[in-house]
């Protein structure tokens, strides 16, 4: 998912991460070790996670616990591997640093809305698909625009500033007139007051805004294919084979339908992939 | 900075375009409505005085992106469909126009009180010595502080950016995030501000020398 982030945390976190990287040095790396068997001795399995992604990993103040559907199915998949007694801890991490935090060994796995990329397939290895995500439309509820195919000439649409989004919907709708504004809360808020006929970014920010407000839902499907993957260092393949192994047990035994439906069931116009 | 202007000119004039033709419309209305409120504030008769005073009041003191975003956000969802340049526009001219009185009011108010009464015995209406009498010695006090003023309204129509407005702030912000060439970019996009203040700046300066070396003819 593409965020955009001006952190202002970073610097600090960098340093943080520069001695943790200082500190490590003349050690075996913590990253070549076999995940699957020290967890497996330890009891214990280190996820990072999203923390402000709504529907995916958002924390709950008044509980404290970080909640949505990447943190189920890791808790799923954990009990599933592990036992039902294994202790999970669950990191939270961003766009900026959750590489990182894989690399060094801080987190055993990354489910954060992780697309899958040809470029990071060079840095970690990735599960199977456990989330069809890609860019799709939001519109007012009986809007006569039902996919990105009706955005023709004279119709608007929103985007946010910086982000890839808007020159995606610039190939898939050369017609539409595309209206930058600074963050997500500002364009949902453009499109509720009318300035556009249709707003445009991942589906899983969509489906979070229309379950926000629900006369507001995504339509046509995906246009771009945008597949989440669970990330682990390279040359852990038994652990990444026992992720793919239980995801698709998941999948076959109904696990899996039931966290979707417990997370976007609720949600008009939901549907994962083309 | 000149790659940015090879690359991505045509988005930069267009935007230089909007800013253009914002701060026109701004400024006309502006110096109308200003000067309008500026008449009621110091109006003998006291409703256009109070009405004056809460106008100048609410939109002086409210930021310009406040008033900007509720044209944006507000008004299209219970008055008018209007779109981000014309909302920006608008807001613009009313927060400037607040500034616009009150520098008038000042010029006004510092125009001898005698000349009113010697107007007004010499068998004027008040509006006519308004007109023919305080107004014209009023507008040469006025013309440092409007020119200021303008200056000041050029530079504020980048509040379009916020709006989608198509404004020269809003293609600077886009092509800065999408080249990451930031420092280029809004070095070009400050030079292109340049090209309408800076002359707007020295007409102001010569209409100053050339108003003060005149005299009082009044």
């Amino acid at each position: 998912m593409r965020l955009k982030k001006k952190n202002w945390l970073l610097i600090p976190m960098l340093l943080v991460l520069g001695l943790t990287v200082l500190a490590g040095c003349g050690q075996k790396s913590v990253a070549s070790e076999d995940v699957l068997a020290r967890d497996k001795a330890n009891k214990t399995v280190v996820w990072g996670v999203k923390s402000d992604t709504r529907l995916f990993g958002l924390m709950d103040i008044k509980t404290n616990q970080i909640q949505g559907f990447d943190i189920d199915i890791a808790k799923e998949l954990s009990h599933r591997i592990y036992g039902k007694d294994v202790k999970i801890d669950l990191v939270p991490v961003t766009s900026n640093t959750r590489l990182p935090l894989l690399k060094n060994g801080n987190v055993d796995a990354l489910i954060a809305t992780m697309t899958i990329t040809p470029e990071r397939q060079k840095q970690v290895d990735f599960s199977d698909v456990y989330f069809d995500a890609g860019q799709a439309i939001l519109v007012k509820k009986g809007s006569p625009i039902k996919s990105v195919k009706d955005l023709k000439a004279g119709t608007k649409v929103i985007g946010v500033q910086g982000s890839n989004s808007v020159d995606n919907v610039k190939k898939a709708a050369p017609d539409t007139r595309v209206l930058q504004l600074a963050d997500y809360a500002q364009a949902f808020t453009a499109l509720k007051s009318g300035q556009g006929d249709a707003l445009t970014t991942d589906n899983g920010i969509l489906y979070g805004m229309s379950s926000d407000d629900p006369n507001y839902v995504v339509v046509g499907g995906t246009f771009t294919n945008e597949p989440y993957g669970i990330a682990v260092n390279k040359g852990q393949k038994p652990f990444l084979k026992a992720i793919n192994k239980n995801l698709k047990a998941m999948r076959q035994d109904g696990t899996y339908h039931k966290i979707e439906q417990k997370w976007f069931g609720k949600i008009q116009g939901f549907h994962q992939g083309r | 900075m000149f790659e940015i202007f090879q690359n991505y000119g045509s988005q930069l004039w267009s935007g230089f375009g909007y800013t253009l033709l914002s701060s026109l419309y701004a400024l006309i209305g502006s110096l109308v409505i200003g000067t309008l409120f500026a008449l009621f504030e110091i109006s003998p008769i006291k409703p256009p005085r109070v009405i004056g005073k809460i106008y100048v009041e609410i939109f002086r003191n409210i930021p310009l992106l406040v008033i900007a975003m509720i044209f944006y956000i507000v008004v299209p969802q219970y008055f008018a469909k209007i779109d981000g340049f014309t909302a920006g526009t608008i807001g613009l001219t009313i927060y400037t126009s607040a500034f616009i009185a009150e520098t008038v009011r000042a010029g006004i108010e510092s125009v001898d009180v005698g000349q009113m009464e010697a107007a007004r015995s010499n068998g004027m209406t008040y509006i006519q010595a308004m007109r023919f009498i305080i107004l014209p010695q009023a507008i040469k006090i006025v013309v440092p502080p409007l020119g200021n003023q303008f200056i000041n309204l050029v530079k504020n129509s980048s509040v379009l950016a916020f709006l989608a407005g198509f404004d020269l702030m809003y293609q600077g912000n886009i092509i800065a995030s999408t080249t990451f060439k930031t420092t280029d970019t809004y070095f070009a996009v400050g030079l292109l501000y340049l090209i309408i203040t800076l002359p707007m700046s020295y007409l102001m300066r010569y209409l100053e020398k050339k108003w003060s070396t005149e005299g009082d003819e009044a």
